[in-house]
């Protein structure tokens, strides 16, 4: 008569007799990146049957929750056993936000419409990044409200005298009277044009 | 400790002037949904004696006498400009919360500064120069007191914006809060102050004064820390993480009256859509829904019909989809023809967190494919702006949307309408 309880060799399924071909773990996951994770395992399970071997497919990413624009330095795809000499050196992804905007909470975007900066490199149509926490000095270029309007200018503050210089020689440069107070709204930092749109 | 209110001074007009610097010095207003009533007047609208709230075809003989220019809310531009405050002042100290689109509370505790009230000030002026908005900072010891600073400083010009109650001498103090009528405290308002009045409680003074345990029995336990945070005590804790709403309602009124049903289904579909939208990014389902339709309230030759259903969902959703069924088949029963409907709105309750949910024995579950379109639906909406992939069920005209005719354009949020400079 076989003993009752313990060990019975050999009984249950054999260990890596599923969909994956390897012994599994029972994990908790987060309910809101469980769709994800089915996801990702059902890829996974997919070209192991088809007899891919993928180590680095890369999960996919939840709800990105900053719209930024990441653009990978580079990111290689290896057959197993053949790692990437490269793959040590990934470090960072671009991020134009992170360069061009160091002050998110005050930086705004201006569009230039006309001429007067054109000798800045400044034309009609480009977009100004401006950044509203640096304090502007002589020979920045800002952007300054004048008579209710916005207007994109080199400023000149020279023995007390406060001037906005256009960047081209058909425009005149305007000077701020003393006493009337010319409101700065921010120092452009970049201007971006883009080709063909 | 002490605490700052940082209140933003008429701020949706404040956040119009920043790119339409023309506003500066001009009387302007801004008007709620459906340029319905003035929600924001700047100082110019104030000195005119144009009250907060009041209908705006009551305003336009003086509107057209002193030029008042008036805008329709852009409540994206606000936001955005909001989200930029917040942040800023978020940086300033260890712990902040956010009370509402214009104004936050911060602990000075973890604050080096050796005097508030140039805290204050640097403060503005960072404000003032990051964003172009103005504001005005009230610091005390408790929340209650600090709102009652920032009243000060907005109110008194001597302040220049800047009112620290603790660095005012006691009997300085107790003048000015002699000075300010009972219904200005916090949690107080309107409906409390004529009962106070009754006691000989007129002034915020007087309330200070009073004793806390007998208006507790009188009142409730909240006008007990109301007095007590008025005399200094903590009773009130910043709540630096705002708790998950308990509802979430979506209502507009229409744009102009709404008869037939096919339209009621298009806008109940559009409120519910954004309502299972705010839902799920605070990762909750819904246990039950609520959906109502109303008829004009003000033109009384009308027959006018207000109803509403609630109905619980059979197991808890966060499904777009499954909640406008449930929507539109509630609409159904209470739709009755022949009125002209002014308003409707649908509002979600019973809600819990995404953790810990139980199932439902004989609906099916929500299915992983079911939670990865949403996920994409918010995804794409986030990206590509609001509405971009609906339920077509929303209707492709929406005559029935809410009249914004004299709105600025999205200055901060969409490319093609950046602000200009030549």
């Amino acid at each position: 008569m076989p003993p009752r309880g313990g060990k019975r060799p050999n009984a249950g399924r054999k260990p890596g007799s599923n969909a994956y071909g390897e012994p599994t773990v029972a994990l908790r996951v987060p309910r809101s990146q469980e769709a994800v994770i089915r996801d990702f395992l059902s890829t996974l399970r997919q070209q192991r049957e088809r007899g891919e071997i993928d180590p680095v497919t890369p999960l996919a990413r939840p709800l990105p929750d900053a719209p930024g624009l990441e653009r990978p330095l580079f990111l290689s795809k290896v057959p197993a056993g053949f790692p990437s000499p490269a793959d040590d050196y990934v470090e960072a992804w671009l991020d134009l936000n992170e360069r061009l905007v160091r002050h998110p909470a005050a930086t705004f975007f201006v569009r230039v419409e006309g001429d007067s900066m054109t000798g800045a490199g400044i034309y009609s149509g480009d977009i100004l990044v401006v950044d509203r926490s640096i304090e502007p000095v002589d020979r920045s270029i800002v952007v300054a409200a004048l008579q209710g309007e916005l207007t994109v200018k080199r400023l000149r503050r020279q023995e007390g005298k406060v001037r906005l210089e256009p960047e081209n020689p058909d425009y005149p440069a305007i000077d701020v009277p003393e006493g009337e107070d010319l409101v700065v709204w921010g120092v452009v930092t970049s201007s971006i044009r883009e080709f063909g749109r | 400790m002490s605490i700052a209110l940082i209140d933003c001074n008429n701020f949706y007009v404040s956040c119009e002037r920043v790119f339409n610097p023309r506003l500066c010095g001009k009387p302007v207003v801004v008007l709620s949904n459906n340029d319905g009533c003035v929600v924001a007047r700047s100082n110019e609208v104030k000195a005119l004696g144009v009250k907060m709230g009041v209908p705006w075809f009551k305003c336009r003989d003086l509107a057209q006498q002193h030029g008042i220019l008036a805008y329709s809310s852009n409540y994206a531009l606000y936001a955005d400009m909001s989200n930029r405050v917040m942040r800023i002042l978020g940086a300033l100290s260890p712990a902040q919360e956010v009370y509402s689109i214009d104004e936050c509370f911060l602990d000075l505790a973890g604050c080096h500064a050796p005097n508030f009230t140039q805290f204050g000030q640097d403060i503005r002026q960072r404000i003032a120069q990051w964003t172009g908005l103005p504001v005005c900072v009230g610091i005390a010891a408790t929340k209650t007191l600090a709102k009652l600073a920032n009243h000060m400083a907005k109110k008194q010009a001597q302040f220049a914006g800047v009112c620290d109650l603790d660095a005012m001498p006691p009997g300085e103090r107790d003048d000015r809060l002699q000075r300010i009528a009972v219904g200005e405290v916090w949690g107080i308002g309107p409906r409390l102050a004529p009962k106070l009045a009754d006691l000989g409680i007129r002034s915020v003074l007087d309330l200070q004064r009073a004793d806390p345990a007998s208006l507790r029995r009188r009142f409730s336990v909240s006008m007990e820390k109301t007095i007590r945070e008025l005399n200094g005590s903590v009773c009130i804790a910043l709540e630096e993480m705002a708790p998950p709403r308990q509802q979430i309602v979506c209502s507009r009124s229409f744009g102009r009256p709404v008869t037939e049903l096919h339209e009621l289904n298009e806008a109940i579909t559009h409120h519910m859509s954004r309502a299972a939208e705010k839902l799920r990014q605070q990762q909750s389902h819904a246990g039950a829904l609520h959906v109502f339709i109303r008829t004009g309230e003000f033109n009384r030759a009308e027959p006018t019909y207000n109803n509403s259903l609630t109905l619980p969902l059979p197991s808890p959703s966060d499904d777009t989809r499954k909640l406008v069924r449930v929507a539109l088949w509630g609409l159904k029963r209470i739709y009755r023809s022949g009125y002209r409907y002014r308003k409707a709105g649908v509002m979600l309750s019973v809600l819990a967190s995404n953790q810990g949910m139980q199932g439902d024995l004989f609906d099916a579950p929500e299915t992983a494919q079911a939670a990865k379109l949403m996920q994409t639906l918010d995804c794409i909406n986030r990206r590509m702006g609001m509405g971009t992939v609906r339920l077509a069920a929303e209707g492709f005209s929406q005559r029935w949307h809410m009249r914004r005719s004299s709105m600025s354009p999205s200055y901060t949020t969409r490319w093609e309408a950046l602000p200009l400079a030549s």
